[in-house]
C-alpha cells in the first residue's frame, strides 16, 4: 500500500492529540463542564473543513448535495457551539453584581 | 503558496484548539480559551476556503448562511434547555461526519485502498449511531419521549446483535470496499442501534450518555481526518474524543457505575428493583414561615439543587433565597453533585446564569467537610444524590454511589413537588428522619414564599 507513511503519522498524531487532550481535559474545573461539553463540540465541527471540501469540489450531484448539508450542519454547531460557550462564560461573575 | 498558506492555517488552528481547552479550565481563564477557540476555527475555515481543490462557491455561501441562521438561535435558548441543545448539537456533528463520509465513499468507493476504507466505516458507523442516540436523546430531554427507561427482556442481546451485524458489514467492506449495497445496509444498522442505545435510558442517567454522544461525535470527526488525510481533523476530534471520555468516566464514578456498564447501554436498569424495606414512617412537613425562622437563625446553610430546580425554573429565586440570607448574616454555600441535572456541570451554569457568585458553588468532597457544621441542609429538587442509604444500605441500588452527606447538618429541609420517588424510583431515607423538615410545593413558589419570610423574619 503507498498509503502506509501517512497511516503511520496519522496514528502518531491521534496518540498525542488524545493524550494532551486527557490531560489537558483532566485539569478542567467541574464548575466548567457544562461550557466545556459546548466548546469541543465546537472544537469537533472541524468537520466543516472536510463538508467544504466535498461540497466545493461539485463532483457529483450527490456528493454536491451531501457536502452541502454537511457543511450546513457543521456551520450550525461553529456557529452555535462558539456563542453559547461565550454566553455561559460571560456567566460566571466571582462577585454578586449590585442590584 | 495556497497550499503552505493553507498548511500553516491548520497548524495554526490546532494550536488554538488546545490552547482553547487548556485556557477553560479555571473561569479567570475561560474567556481567553472561547476567543482563541473561535480563531482556530475562522483559520480553518479560511484556510480551506482557500483551497484549489474548491471549484465552487455557491452552495458553501448558501450552507453557510444557512447554518449560521439556524445556529445562532439555537445558542440564545434559555440555560434550561442547554441539555437538549447539546444532544441537539452532537446529532448535526455526527450527521455532518456521516455525510461526508457517505460523499466520500460514492465518490471513491472504487478506488479506496483499505485503510481509508476502515477509516470510512469508523466515521460513518460512529456518525449515523451517534446521529440517531442524540436524537432519541434530544426527545426524551426535550420531553417529547417519555423519560422513564424503556426495557424489555433480551434487551441486551437485540442491542449487542444489531451492533454485531453492523460491524460485521462493516468488516465485509473494509475487505471488499466496492460492495456498494453493504454500505447503506451498514449505516441503517448504525443508526438503528443508536435508537436502540437510548430507549432503556432515564433521565437520571442522561449526564453519562450525553458525555459520552460527545466522545463518539469527536471520534467520527477524528476517523475523518484519517479517511482525508488531515491531521486538524485528527487533533480537533481527538481532542473531543477524550473530553467526552473523560466527562462520561467522572459521571460513572459519580454514580458507582463501571464504564463498560455504560458502553452497553445497560444502564437505566437501576429502577426495576426498588429494594430495601418501605417502612410507612411519617413525614414531618412545616410551613415556610417556620422554614424561614431556622434558616434566618442560622449560621451555614448549604443548599443542594437538583434537577427539580431546573424543572421549576427556581434558580432566580434560589439565588434571592441566598441574597436575603447573605443580609442576615448567613453563610450560605451551594453543594453540586457531579451528576445533579441533566449534563455535566447543568447546575453550575444554571445559577451562574441566576448571578450566584461561583465561589460559592463547592463541589462535593468540598461540600461534605462543611456539612458536619451545617445548621440547615436545604434540598431543593435533588433525590438520589441525597440519600444515605447509598452509604450504610447494601440493598439500595444506589448503594455504593457518592451523595451529598445532607444527613450530617443539624437541620435537613427538603422541597419537594410531592413524595413520589425520583427517577430511579428508589424511597429516599431521608425524608422519614427526625430532624428532617418537609415543604411541599412547586420549588419557585416555595422559595418565593422562603424569601419573603426571611425578609420578615427577625435574627
Amino acid at each position: 500500500m503507498t498509503h502506509t507513511p501517512d497511516i503511520l503519522s496519522s496514528l502518531y498524531v491521534f496518540l498525542l492529540a488524545t493524550f494532551v487532550g486527557l490531560e489537558v481535559i483532566k485539569r478542567v474545573s467541574p464548575l466548567l463542564h457544562t461550557p466545556l461539553m459546548s466548546l469541543t463540540n465546537a472544537i469537533s465541527a472541524i468537520s466543516i473543513v472536510g463538508a467544504l471540501i466535498i461540497a466545493g469540489r461539485a463532483e457529483t450531484t450527490l456528493s454536491t448535495i451531501l457536502g452541502t448539508l454537511a457543511v450546513t450542519c457543521s456551520m450550525i454547531n461553529v456557529t452555535g457551539g462558539y456563542l453559547i460557550t461565550f454566553r455561559m462564560i460571560k456567566m460566571f461573575k466571582r462577585k454578586a453584581p449590585k442590584k | 503558496m495556497n497550499e503552505t498558506f493553507i498548511s500553516i492555517a491548520y497548524l495554526a488552528a490546532s494550536a488554538a484548539f488546545i490552547l482553547a481547552l487548556k485556557w477553560l479550565s479555571s473561569v479567570p481563564t475561560a474567556m481567553r480559551g472561547v476567543i482563541i477557540g473561535a480563531i482556530g476555527m475562522t483559520l480553518a475555515i479560511g484556510g480551506t476556503l482557500l483551497s484549489p481543490e474548491i471549484v465552487s462557491y455557491r452552495y458553501i455561501g448558501i450552507a453557510l448562511v444557512l447554518g449560521a441562521l439556524i445556529g445562532i438561535p439555537m445558542a440564545l435558548m434559555p440555560m434550561t434547555a442547554v441539555p437538549q441543545r447539546t444532544a441537539l448539537s452532537h446529532a448535526f456533528g455526527a450527521l455532518a461526519a456521516a455525510l461526508v463520509g457517505t460523499a466520500e465513499y460514492s465518490l471513491r468507493h472504487d478506488v479506496l485502498d483499505r485503510f481509508t476504507m476502515f477509516a470510512l466505516v469508523i466515521e460513518v458507523l460512529l456518525g449515523s449511531l451517534t446521529f440517531s442516540a442524540s436524537l432519541m436523546a434530544f426527545g426524551k430531554l426535550q420531553e417529547i419521549l417519555p423519560q422513564r427507561p424503556i426495557t424489555y427482556k433480551g434487551q441486551n442481546i437485540v442491542n449487542l446483535a444489531v451492533l454485531g451485524v453492523a460491524l460485521l458489514t462493516g468488516v465485509a467492506l473494509v475487505i471488499n470496499p466496492a460492495n456498494t449495497l453493504l454500505f447503506p445496509v451498514m449505516t441503517i444498522l448504525a443508526f438503528t442501534f443508536g435508537i436502540m442505545l437510548i430507549v432503556p435510558i432515564g433521565g437520571a442517567d442522561m449526564p453519562t450518555v450525553i458525555a459520552l454522544l460527545n466522545s463518539y461525535a469527536g471520534l467520527s470527526a477524528a476517523a475523518m481526518g484519517f479517511a482525508l488525510d488531515n491531521k486538524l481533523l485528527i487533533i480537533a476530534g481527538s481532542l473531543d474524543g477524550a473530553s467526552g471520555l473523560i466527562l462520561s468516566i467522572i459521571m460513572c464514578k459519580a454514580m458507582n457505575r463501571s464504564f463498560s456498564n455504560v458502553l452497553f447501554g445497560a444502564f437505566g436498569q437501576v429502577q426495576t428493583g426498588p429494594a430495601g424495606k418501605v417502612d410507612a414512617k411519617p413525614v414531618k412537613s412545616t410551613t415556610t414561615e417556620e422554614a424561614a425562622s431556622i434558616l434566618a437563625n442560622a449560621n451555614l446553610v448549604v443548599i443542594i439543587p437538583g434537577y427539580g430546580m431546573a424543572v421549576a425554573q427556581a434558580q432566580h429565586k434560589v439565588r434571592e433565597l441566598h441574597d436575603s440570607l447573605v443580609k442576615k448574616g448567613v453563610k450560605v454555600v451551594f453543594a453540586i453533585h457531579p451528576v445533579a441535572g441533566r449534563m455535566p456541570g447543568h447546575m453550575n451554569v444554571l445559577l451562574a446564569e441566576a448571578d450566584v457568585p461561583y465561589d460559592k458553588l463547592l463541589e462535593m468532597e468540598e461540600a461534605n467537610s462543611e456539612l458536619p457544621e451545617a445548621d440547615v441542609s436545604l434540598v431543593i429538587g435533588a433525590n438520589d444524590v441525597t440519600n444515605p442509604a447509598a452509604r450504610h444500605d447494601t440493598n439500595s441500588p444506589v448503594y455504593g454511589m457518592p451523595i451529598i452527606d445532607v444527613d450530617k447538618a443539624r437541620v435537613v429541609m427538603v422541597i419537594k413537588r410531592s413524595m413520589n420517588p425520583g427517577f430511579a424510583g428508589i424511597d429516599n431515607e431521608l425524608y422519614t428522619m427526625d430532624k428532617t423538615l418537609m415543604l411541599f410545593g412547586d420549588a419557585k413558589a416555595v422559595v418565593g414564599e422562603l424569601v419573603k419570610e426571611v425578609a420578615a423574619a427577625d435574627s
